[in-house]
């Protein structure tokens, strides 16, 4: 008979062993991370009800989340209502930077914790008024790794790679690309200079988060901006 | 690395449950991990010695049960096992985004006394 590769041989409710003591299987099925899950849930409901459209944003550090944002909020200032909630370890620096686009930010520092949780955003939505916002960008701590398995109740997943990170970034941390809905290759005014090539990083971006979009953007000289500004508009349009 | 994190997490469900269920230790704790769960086993084992000290689980064994993953080719209409992290279906060649096993990162039984 073929195994399934995770079917369990089944266990007698009660067995004994060491002589008298009797040791019970007690089964879970529980998820570990079932209680993330839970408020990730009630966060998305709590989004749903006030009609506004999440997105988290995730990369490795400095991959340019903050400016990618700070120029969004500001290209679109009097057209979408933006705000961010931005996780870090430590210091307040990137929410400094987004401040200057006039944009609600709430910034989460974590401490040690590598990633954010539902249980950190719902929190940090209470800093927030809720009923003035179109779209809210979750600036991530910067981690390939961490973040991936931590719902917060977003409608979409961007995850960036910088060209001076390699071509080949999808391929070293798939689980996280994988969960890609939008994959933008920043700094792509740099991608010469950088000697980055192109057709190589979207196949590799396509073979592993297959069903993402994939954007060349730059936050500094703007190329590619109103590709990804066309995608957000149809968002929030989409949702009114 | 934030499997200390997880199995702290994983640790103190498993120490509730035995508590509701009467149980006074924990002998054993079986885990079922996929490879898109995005943690080191062996940090995981490790974790677990750290986390479960001086708790009813101290000196308990971790089972661990890694499951592959499993997709879903809708043109051949069948699951398929991909070889790495490219999910290409071996019959049409064509990538996959339908994950049907491989994030697991459950608690599924454990023994206690």
């Amino acid at each position: 008979m073929p195994t399934d590769g995770g079917a369990t041989m089944p266990t007698p409710d009660v067995s004994l062993r060491d002589g008298a003591t009797a040791h019970r299987v007690l089964h879970l099925h529980e998820r570990v991370l079932g209680k993330n899950e839970q408020q990730a849930a009630l966060n998305r409901k709590l989004f749903h009800k006030k009609g506004f459209r999440v997105i988290n944003v995730l990369s490795a550090p400095g991959s340019g989340k903050t400016a990618l944002l700070e120029r969004t909020l500001t290209d679109l200032r009097g057209e979408l209502r933006g705000a961010v909630i931005v996780g870090d370890l430590a210091t307040d620096n990137d929410a400094k930077r987004l401040q200057r686009s006039g944009a609600p930010i709430v910034q989460i520092t974590t401490g040690t914790v590598c990633h954010l949780e539902s249980a950190m955003i719902a929190r940090a939505c209470e800093q927030l008024d809720l009923d003035a916002i179109d779209l809210l960008f979750i600036e991530n701590v910067g981690n390939l790794v961490c973040p991936a398995s931590f719902d917060l109740g977003e409608g979409l997943r961007v995850v960036l790679a910088s060209v001076t990170e390699g071509e080949d970034k999808p391929l070293k941390y798939p689980t996280l690309f994988k969960t890609a809905d939008i994959v933008l290759l920043t700094k792509i005014e740099l991608a010469d200079v950088a000697g980055f090539e192109r057709a190589t990083a979207h196949r590799n971006v396509r073979e592993i988060a297959t069903r993402a979009e994939i954007l060349e953007v730059s936050a500094r000289t703007g190329q590619g901006l109103e590709a990804w500004y066309h995608l957000l508009r149809g968002m929030v349009h989409a949702h009114a | 690395m934030h499997e200390v994190g997880l199995m702290a997490q994983a640790v103190e469900i498993a120490l509730e449950r035995a508590e509701q269920n009467g149980g006074a230790r924990v002998h054993r704790l079986t885990m079922r991990i996929g490879p898109l769960a995005g943690v080191e086993i062996d940090a995981l084992r490790f974790a677990f010695e750290v986390v479960t000290q001086d708790t009813a689980a101290d000196g308990a064994e971790l089972h661990i049960e890694e499951v592959p993953v499993r997709c879903w080719c809708a043109p051949c209409e069948r699951e398929f096992q991909p070889g790495d992290y490219v999910f290409r279906c071996p019959s049409c060649q064509q990538l996959s985004a339908d994950v049907r096993q491989g994030h697991e990162l459950d608690l599924i039984s454990m023994e206690i006394a």
